[in-house]
């Protein structure tokens, strides 16, 4: 027990260590300004010669977002096809079929937009081409389109007025060069040298100590299984994700992979503020953040190292916490730690299995997803709880009665607009997906459909009704983790999730970027003694207040129906 | 939108050459250096595989130390929990009867001192490890249907738990496979 304590102690110092300096380096790195990882330009150079791109042309708001936009739709269309003929493509080993049209519309939206919910199984349902060529690819690409959206804003509000909010192209491909690529290269060696295959080997087929004959999935997943963690990915090589013992072999790969999906978005807060050269609001911002991180994972850790009641009343002791859906390996306080982390950030993979932990864990999960501010994916977390910022100094301001400034710029009618259109969003997406689900399940059961809905959910009653609540939660969040014993291999899920991922990804980038372009065009306004002060404790505190209230309003509902529902039958159970 | 249509073409197909063929082969390349040279790690007894030393595989013979449940039967060509609610009435129904299971195979075992590792279904269905409390108690039956000394099968069982990383971080756990290759070749 103690020792499962202090692995996760050390998991977050190490966490803490890379992801101060790390900050700091990306600040100077984007900035332009001078780093040691300057080498790489002559290959830079040679990519935008090759792609025709000229890296130094100043872009406004809506140019980058239109450039932005362009890229991603190409991935769309092109992966789409990839999947559906990957059959007839090379790298195929395993001789794994196409994908259905519903089933590849879901897929690649899935993985552009850096979500990862899986409708199909790794080890089947995908080859060794689309899983190196579209998930592998886009784990990148989808990782950096967010950095780079992140970066445009710290742009903004950089300098005092500013319509030049930095080349898309020039952020997104610095973001792979000089921070995704070279992270991958270190993590997945350590995979490999752990025992993740990293090779193009096909199926193993082996007589077992017992004798039965055992069919055995391998591939190169330890390169996958990098980049899907630092670029708050989630998607798998195979389909128990990270508590697959080949995709996580070890404490050693876990505490690595569990730290690298927490880096990025840790060091990218921190980079703003060094960025903007206001490292106050930023340590602000990650103190609120964190506060809220530790507010989901200490119930989460205790919930799970408490184990299940219902089976300490059959007389099994407890003592080890619930082992249901999880590893020996990692335990339950790995475990828990990792539940939170991976749903707090959008990454989503999963070192045990989601459905099967207590029912408040399952609380924490999706209530973490939910707010999808504290740290979150790959740049799109800063953009996210700058959403929630905009709000508290909106809200500031009518409390004192003063005109709501942020860092120098008046917010104004428009810029609200926008934020509480984003914020209102969510809870329309998760609400109207999850509501409809119910309808046709508890309704139309039997209707006549491949799948039919009365064979849907894995588990009765409240449950049931989380898992449909936190398939939806997951695709707005674009986290991609799943109660996977819900049924969603079906035109019913892959088309309503698929919507909702692609909404709850580009209008949460396209509205924070729009704001901040729209801010920095505004005319400075020096701080006086009449300015609120964005970069204070007090303040710090309001955005948590604001963040608390916003989701306890939308969501408290349907988390009283699900979660806490079943919470509270167990204890009466008892 | 046009402007930007050529220059996605392009980088995508740069980067693809960069990020899918250069980075994954010299991983591949440098994991030829690996104990399994990049392709898992296998167990090999008299020359033949037997497994692989990181994935679990089914036993079910009773002179064996078992693993644990399995929602995917150990079919590695797949992988899975059984995604079963805590309050799931079957999932329960399907712990106590392993507990029943259990408790026959092990008559001298109490209620209170059997493993939860024991009696739930892992993460992967592949799980390699049970804890070292769960491989303790199954010494009595092994021994007795392998006649062999009960002490000698216990300090086996103690030389394969292997301690947390670094002897500070994680649980301390005992991969089965090993343990019963080891096992076999107990005289």
């Amino acid at each position: 027990m103690n020792t499962e304590l202090l692995g996760i102690i050390a998991s977050f110092a190490i966490t803490l260590l890379i992801a101060i300096p790390l900050g700091k380096y990306l600040a100077r790195m984007f900035a332009g300004e001078k780093t040691w990882t300057d080498f790489l330009k002559p290959i830079e150079k040679g990519i935008f010669k090759l792609s025709g791109i000229n890296p130094n042309e100043p872009m406004n708001w809506k140019q980058f977002l239109k450039a932005m936009m362009t890229i991603n739709s190409l991935w769309i269309v092109y992966g789409f096809f990839v999947l559906m003929y990957q059959d007839k493509l090379p790298l195929n080993p395993d001789g794994n079929a196409g994908q259905s049209a519903d089933t590849a519309f879901n897929t690649i939206i899935s993985f552009v937009v850096n979500c990862n919910l899986q409708h199909y199984s790794g080890e089947s349902g995908a080859t060794y081409l689309t899983q190196h060529f579209i998930f592998m690819f886009l784990h990148f690409v989808s990782a950096a389109t967010g950095i780079a959206c992140a970066v445009a804003v710290f742009k903004a509000f950089r300098d005092k007025t500013a319509t030049d909010l930095g080349n898309f192209w020039n952020f997104f491909l610095k973001s792979i060069t000089r921070l995704l690529l070279p992270l991958s290269i270190v993590v997945s060696l350590i995979l490999t040298f752990n025992g993740t295959p990293s090779s193009y080997a096909g199926k193993d087929k082996f007589i077992s100590l017992q004798g039965d004959t055992v069919n055995m999935s391998r591939g190169p997943a330890a390169q996958m299984i990098a980049i899907k963690h630092l670029g708050t990915n989630g998607g798998g090589w195979f389909g128990a994700n990270s508590a697959h013992p080949l995709e996580n072999p070890n404490y050693l790969t876990n505490m690595t992979e569990i730290i690298s999906q927490f880096i990025i978005p840790v060091a990218m807060i921190l980079a703003f503020g060094y960025f903007i050269r206001r490292k106050k609001l930023a340590w602000v911002f990650f103190g609120v953040m964190m506060f809220g991180v530790m507010m989901l994972m200490l119930p989460t850790i205790s919930s799970e190292l408490g184990g299940n009641p219902l089976i300490a009343k059959m007389g099994v002791s407890q003592a080890t916490g619930a082992m249901e859906g999880k590893e020996v390996r990692f335990g339950p306080a790995a475990t828990a730690y990792w539940s939170t982390l991976t749903t707090v950030t959008s990454t989503g993979s999963v070192n045990g299995m989601h459905d099967s932990t207590m029912a408040l864990t399952g609380l924490w999960q999706l209530l973490a997803m939910m707010i999808n501010g504290f740290f979150g994916g790959c740049g799109v977390g800063l953009l996210n709880y700058f959403i929630y910022v905009i709000i508290a100094v909106f809200i500031s301001g009518l409390m004192v009665g003063r005109t709501p400034e942020f860092l120098g710029h008046k917010v104004e009618a428009r810029e609200v607009k926008i934020a509480a259109l984003i914020t209102l969003l969510s809870p329309f997406l998760i609400m109207t997906g999850t509501a409809l689900a119910s309808y046709i399940v508890t309704v139309h059961p039997n209707i006549d459909w491949a799948v039919k809905p009365s064979t849907w959910l894995n588990n009765p009653k409240y449950h049931g009704f989380s898992e449909m609540l936190y398939e939806y939660t997951s695709s707005n969040a674009n986290n991609g983790s799943g109660f996977e014993g819900l049924g969603d291999g079906n035109i019913f899920w892959n088309v309503t999730t698929g919507v909702v991922m692609l909404f709850g990804r580009f209008l949460p980038i396209i509205g924070p970027v729009a704001i901040a372009g729209l801010l920095a065009q505004k005319k400075f306004i020096p701080e006086s003694a009449g300015t609120l002060k964005t970069d204070t404790l007090t303040f710090g505190v309001m955005t948590f207040a604001v963040i608390i209230v916003l989701n306890a309003l939308s969501y408290f509902p349907a988390l009283a129906l699900g979660p806490l529902a079943e919470h509270f039958s167990m204890l009466i159970k008892r | 939108m046009k402007k930007y249509i050529i220059p996605s073409i392009r980088i995508t197909i740069v980067l693809t050459i960069v990020l899918c063929v250069i980075y994954p082969v010299s991983i591949m390349l440098a994991g030829k250096l690996s104990k399994g040279a990049g392709n898992g790690e296998t167990v090999v007894v008299n020359g033949k595989v037997v497994g692989y030393a990181n994935v679990g595989q089914s036993f079910t013979k009773p002179q064996y130390f078992w693993g644990r449940p399995s929602a995917v039967a150990y079919n590695a060509a797949g992988s899975g929990g059984s995604n079963k609610g805590p309050s799931n009435p079957d999932y329960l129904k399907d712990v106590s009867n392993r507990i029943d299971t259990l408790l026959k195979y092990h008559p001298y075992l109490k209620r209170s001192e059997i493993s939860a590792d024991l009696v739930t279904a892992s993460g992967s269905g592949l799980d390699p490890d049970i804890s070292p409390e769960a491989a303790k108690i199954q010494v009595k039956r092994v021994a007795k249907f392998r006649k062999l000394d009960e002490q000698k099968v216990a300090a086996l069982v103690d030389s394969h738990i292997e301690a947390p990383l670094l002897g500070l971080f994680g649980p301390p756990k005992v991969n089965v496979l090993k343990l019963n290759v080891a096992l076999d070749q107990l005289k």
